[in-house]
């Protein structure tokens, strides 16, 4: 796949490093001239000194022959437009762009950027699950299939303490998919019985979420 | 009529000016203090500060009951997606955009948004300015 990369910071960089050793052929932009300086060194032929958002740089580099562009500047106006113009402009078929602001991600989407990755709420989300007590956190969305995977801790005073799940009302389209007990993983099956303080993990559309939160009693 | 303009550079204190000067209520953001010197001190319309493409700016600004909306920072890039902001989200009627880059200009405008390059105006004003001088002499 060809792939060109929008931004030559760390994400940049590291993406960059990590679709090369794939086996992808990238292309990294960087319009800072200092910057690729330092980048060529070892990216040699895998970047380039121009900047994604004008048209004149995307055609110099093919970007009418790109599989994916991804967009990974530290603004969002610019991901934005580095994204609509691969689209529209150059016909590409993926477009990927990382959101600074979580609140744009509304945004991003209805004007037909194909995927959003938002970097802020991702480590908000990963900070939340490793506070101690009782949370309940959205550790990834899958878009396609149109699910939430989350995790929640169970607290004592939960109405689940003590019950085997089949004693459990579930949300219609929802799987607990794995128990954590202190550093126990247990596969949960019909018979599996729930503790305090165990962590779950599950699958559960947006909307069965909040009747998961009532059924568990978490917060 | 309520105007919404973003960016009060030269051409957005002039034309926050222009429209008050004809009966329109303003309402002008920027994300430096500074640039609100540009403006007369005539200026009777409301002064924001705030970042343009921040949908919370744009609500103090007013922007759910605004009649019309005018992207002239001097990023291409932020006047695209603040007008996209105000066009998609806010459902503002009238839109415009300032865009130098004019083949992103050309793009947007088959998008859908109204763009307006004044790289390529003032690019044919000076052409006809040169060649105007060589037929007259």
């Amino acid at each position: 796949m060809y792939i060109i990369v929008g931004g030559g910071g760390d994400v940049g960089y590291y993406l960059t490093k990590n679709l090369l050793r794939q086996g992808h052929e990238v292309l990294l932009l960087e319009k800072d001239t200092s910057r690729y300086n330092t980048l060529s060194e070892e990216l040699g032929q895998a970047i380039y000194n121009g900047d994604a958002c004008e048209a004149r740089t995307m055609e110099e580099v093919g970007a009418r022959r790109a599989d994916v562009v991804i967009a990974v500047t530290g603004h969002d106006e610019d991901n934005l437009v580095i994204c609509q113009m691969a689209k529209r402009y150059f016909k590409v078929g993926r477009t990927i762009a990382r959101l600074n602001n979580p609140k744009h991600e509304l945004l991003f989407q209805k004007l037909g950027i194909d995927v959003t990755v938002s970097p802020t709420k991702a480590i908000l989300s990963l900070i939340e699950s490793e506070l101690p007590g009782p949370h309940f956190v959205l550790l990834m969305t899958l878009k396609r299939a149109g699910l939430e995977i989350v995790e929640m801790s169970i607290p004592p005073t939960s109405p689940v303490v003590g019950k085997q799940l089949s004693q459990i009302n579930l949300p219609r389209r929802c799987h607990l998919s794995l128990i954590l007990r202190g550093d126990e993983p247990i596969f949960p099956e019909r018979d599996t019985r729930l503790l305090a303080n165990d962590d779950v993990y599950a699958l559960v559309t947006k909307e069965g979420e909040e009747e998961l939160r009532n059924t568990f009693g978490t917060s | 009529m309520k105007i919404i303009i973003l960016g009060c550079g030269r051409v957005g204190a002039t034309l926050a000016m222009k429209m008050e000067e004809v009966g329109h209520s303003v309402t002008i953001i920027d994300n430096s203090n500074d640039s609100f010197r540009r403006l007369d001190p005539k200026f009777r319309g409301v002064k924001i500060l705030g970042n343009g493409v921040d949908e919370e700016t744009l609500r103090r600004a007013g922007i759910e009951t605004a009649d019309a909306f005018a992207a002239v920072t001097n990023g291409d890039n932020r006047n695209i997606m603040a007008s996209q902001i105000a066009k998609e989200i806010f459902h503002v009627r009238k839109v415009v955009c300032r865009i130098y880059d004019p083949i992103r200009q050309s793009t947007y405008n088959l998008l859908g948004l109204e763009a307006i390059s004044p790289t390529i105006i003032g690019a044919n004003m000076l052409f006809d300015a040169i060649i105007g001088i060589q037929r007259s002499s």
